[in-house]
């Protein structure tokens, strides 16, 4: 029976390093301000989206970050998850424009969206893109909360960790820092130069649903639809996790009880 | 050692095809009756753990070979469709994912084990060197999967290990020739798609090749002690199915949580973006479970001597059952033993940590002493300790231990 315990030893410690891991969330480059976590309704065993919330952000990404960022591999279709109805997502498409031909005339031609397209983008090309934004291309964001250390609480922090000047910390740090021209403080971003200017202000956007638009609120929507954007399979993911835990948990145990009841007398 | 008779088969149909050839026979022997060590504890659990963990490694990989583009554009792409779009395609693709970290995990405890109770010693020499190619063959289906999503992970450890050849005499020429041109590219990625689909089949006949070995010297036990009579073994079936059962349970529940609640724990998220060769990433890190061998590559300063010393760490097991001269096979009866076993986890643990950290100052010696003392406890501590140490006596048969147990659990 030693053996067990060890195994249930090793288990333990192999858990306790999982719950541990979110424990230790450092800033941009590790000097100023602490990554501040916020508490998210798809967070733990029962996790889950609040559609009204994402529906929030969707209004912030097309109102704000749709102007310089993509979500690729993601469709309009995609909106009915987070409750819109079939002929609301057809006319959000609708006031998107997508390339579509050749044409008859072998030519290529601009038409509206429909649910089933993809994401429109911003930029015709690369280059645009970086012509637009001092020499770096917008991310796609349909990844970003997978592709970045600590998610969602990173896109949050990050759009709201915006500074008008230098603060003292960071020339504390390093006093040949300097801020190249066009780009912003921020002190999330790995290197504090971020080329995306603040985007979050007072009063730049209402939402349809009446909640006052701070830049706290829009910040805490738009990182919660991006999360969404990132894990759409999240919910069904939790659900049926949590079936599938409890079966296993049985099984084992009704196993383990056999197994003790077969060995009483073969030990 | 059996002596149960063949058995008589009713089944007309069974008779028939069993007189031509006898696959029933061979599964009656070999899966039902086959005599197991009766005192093998719960670690001896971890080797049928292994071939499930590789049975579900095969099945989710030939679903997501379906719907997976190697292409150095369609790559990462098709990946998202997986995700996005593809009936419980994020099902088949975490649980070929953290599938993979289990696995580790499991045939690291298994060695241990083999390691801990002298598993590799006369006559199973054999059995450990084909884990020893079973090991090789998954490091090498491990770091060819990790490519195939083309993130910057992915492709900066194809660019780090597959230069690793170019110290070598003719290294430039046998790099252009894994990369199938002059850097890790499209033409690479398609190749190593075919070989990451071949090799857990070449994994598949070598457990083959492990378990007949297997099979032919028994198991080893606890006590490192030879079955020598009927009563020191059990049939099989039902003790040993139903006993490999439960930690069946226990280690599908370990992976179903990693995959419905935490599907990116052992992943690093920069492998979420796309590669980009223009860019390297800050730290090159590879999967936790190469992190040891990685810390000794850099450890040494000389790129050559970095390479051959990885290699050597892995290559030094198959050499273990020459190096460990003590003729007491299990650790329990080598009190000196246990106690430099145990340094040596420690150590491979250092190893795995100091990894993970950029290669500069402390680590740096640290990474020294912890390689240094990783070959130590092979070239010289085990030859030497079988020589001098002091062993307790070794009980003269399986089952005399164990009704010497019973009598002391009885009397107390
Ligand atoms: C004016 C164009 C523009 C707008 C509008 C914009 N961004 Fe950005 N964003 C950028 C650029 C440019 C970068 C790249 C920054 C860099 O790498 O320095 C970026 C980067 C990012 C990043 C990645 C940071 C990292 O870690 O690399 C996130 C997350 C992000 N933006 C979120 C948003 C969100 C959310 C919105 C809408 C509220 C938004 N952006 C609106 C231009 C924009
Ligand atoms: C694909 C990976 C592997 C699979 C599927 C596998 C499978 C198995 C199985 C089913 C057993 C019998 C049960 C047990 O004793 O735990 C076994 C025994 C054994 N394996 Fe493996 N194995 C794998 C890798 C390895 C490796 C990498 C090594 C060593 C380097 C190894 C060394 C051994 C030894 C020495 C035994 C006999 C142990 C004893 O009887 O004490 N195996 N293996």
């Amino acid at each position: 029976m030693s053996g067990l315990k060890g195994i249930i030893g090793a288990a333990a410690v192999a858990v306790g390093l999982v719950a541990g891991a979110p424990a230790a969330l450092a800033a941009g480059g590790g000097h100023g301000p602490e990554l501040k976590h916020q508490s998210w309704t798809f967070d733990g065993l029962f996790g889950r989206y609040s559609e009204k919330q994402l529906r929030r952000g969707w209004e912030v990404y097309e109102g704000i970050c749709k102007s310089c960022h993509t979500l690729d591999y993601m469709h309009y279709r995609n909106l009915e998850q987070i409750g819109y109805t079939e002929d609301e997502v057809k006319e959000i498409a609708a006031r998107f424009e997508v390339q579509d031909g050749p044409d008859e005339w072998g030519d290529m031609f601009m038409r509206p969206a429909t649910p089933l397209d993809g994401f429109a983008e911003p930029y015709e090309n690369d280059a645009i893109a970086m012509l637009a934004n001092g020499g770096v291309v917008p991310p796609n964001l349909s990844v970003i909360t997978r592709a970045r250390d600590h998610g969602a609480d990173y896109v949050y922090n990050l759009l709201l960790g915006y500074e008008d000047e230098v603060p003292e910390w960071a020339t504390e740090a390093d006093p040949t820092f300097s801020l190249a021209p066009g780009k912003s403080f921020n002190t999330f971003f790995p290197g504090y130069a971020i080329s995306m200017p603040q985007q979050l202000f007072e009063g730049i956007l209402e939402y349809s649903d009446g909640t006052e638009a701070t830049p706290e609120q829009m910040a805490k929507d738009v990182s919660a639809f991006l999360q969404w954007a990132a894990e759409p399979e999240l919910e069904e993911r939790k659900g049926l996790g949590r079936m599938v835990l409890l079966f296993l948990i049985v099984l084992t145990g009704v196993l383990f009880a056999y197994k003790r009841e077969l060995w009483k007398d073969a030990h | 050692m059996s002596t149960t008779p063949d058995p008589v088969w009713s089944n007309r149909a069974i008779k028939w095809f069993d007189r031509r050839l006898p696959l029933f026979t061979m599964m009656h022997k070999e899966l039902i009756v086959y005599p197991t060590p009766r005192n093998i504890n719960y670690w001896w659990n971890f080797g049928s753990l292994a071939g499930v963990a590789l049975v579900i490694m095969i099945l989710t990989g030939i679903f997501l070979a379906m719907f997976y583009t190697p292409h150095e554009d369609m790559a990462f792409a098709s990946i998202e469709r997986i995700m996005r779009e593809v009936n419980y395609g994020w099902l088949i693709r975490f649980l070929h994912m953290n599938g993979a970290s289990m696995f580790f995990a499991v045939v690291y405890i298994h060695i241990l084990r083999g390691m801990y109770y002298g598993s590799y010693k006369a006559p199973r020499e054999l059995l450990w060197i084909i884990g020893v190619v079973i090991y090789i063959l998954m490091m090498a289906a491990a770091f060819l999967g990790y490519v195939l999503p083309w993130g910057q992970m992915s492709f900066w450890a194809a660019t780090v290990i597959t230069s690793l050849v170019t110290p070598l005499p003719f290294g430039e020429t046998i790099a252009i020739w894994l990369w199938g041109g002059y850097s890790v590219d499209n033409d690479t990625l398609k190749r190593f798609f075919s070989l990451h689909y071949l090799v857990p089949f070449l994994i598949f006949a070598f457990v083959f090749l492990h378990l007949w070995a297997l099979h032919t010297t028994k198991s080893n036990n606890p006590l490192g002690v030879e079955i020598k009579k009927p009563a020191d073994t059990l049939p099989f079936h039902p003790y040993f199915t139903v006993k490999d059962s439960v930690t069946l349970g226990a280690f599908l529940f370990l992976l179903c949580y990693f995959v419905f609640f935490a599907p990116n724990y052992f992943n690093h998220s920069i492998n979420y973006v796309m590669a980009d060769p223009l860019v390297t990433p800050e730290h090159i890190v590879p999967e936790w479970y190469f992190l040891p061998f990685y810390a000794i590559l850099r450890a040494i300063p000389d790129k050559l001597m970095g390479v051959v010393l990885m290699f050597a760490a892995i290559l030094v097991w198959a050499a273990l059952p020459w190096l460990d001269t003590s003729k007491v096979r299990s650790g329990r009866f080598r009190p000196t033993f246990r106690i430099f076993f145990w340094i040596f986890v420690a150590d491979a643990v250092l190893l795995t940590y100091l990894g993970a950290m950029p290669a500069e100052g402390i680590y740096v010696t640290l990474g020294q002493f912890a390689t240094a003392w990783y070959f130590i406890h092979f070239l010289v501590v085990l030859p030497i300790l079988g020589k001098v140490e002091k062993t307790e006596p070794v009980p003269e048969s399986i089952s005399a231990a164990v009704s010497a147990e019973h009598q002391k659990e009885a009397s107390a």
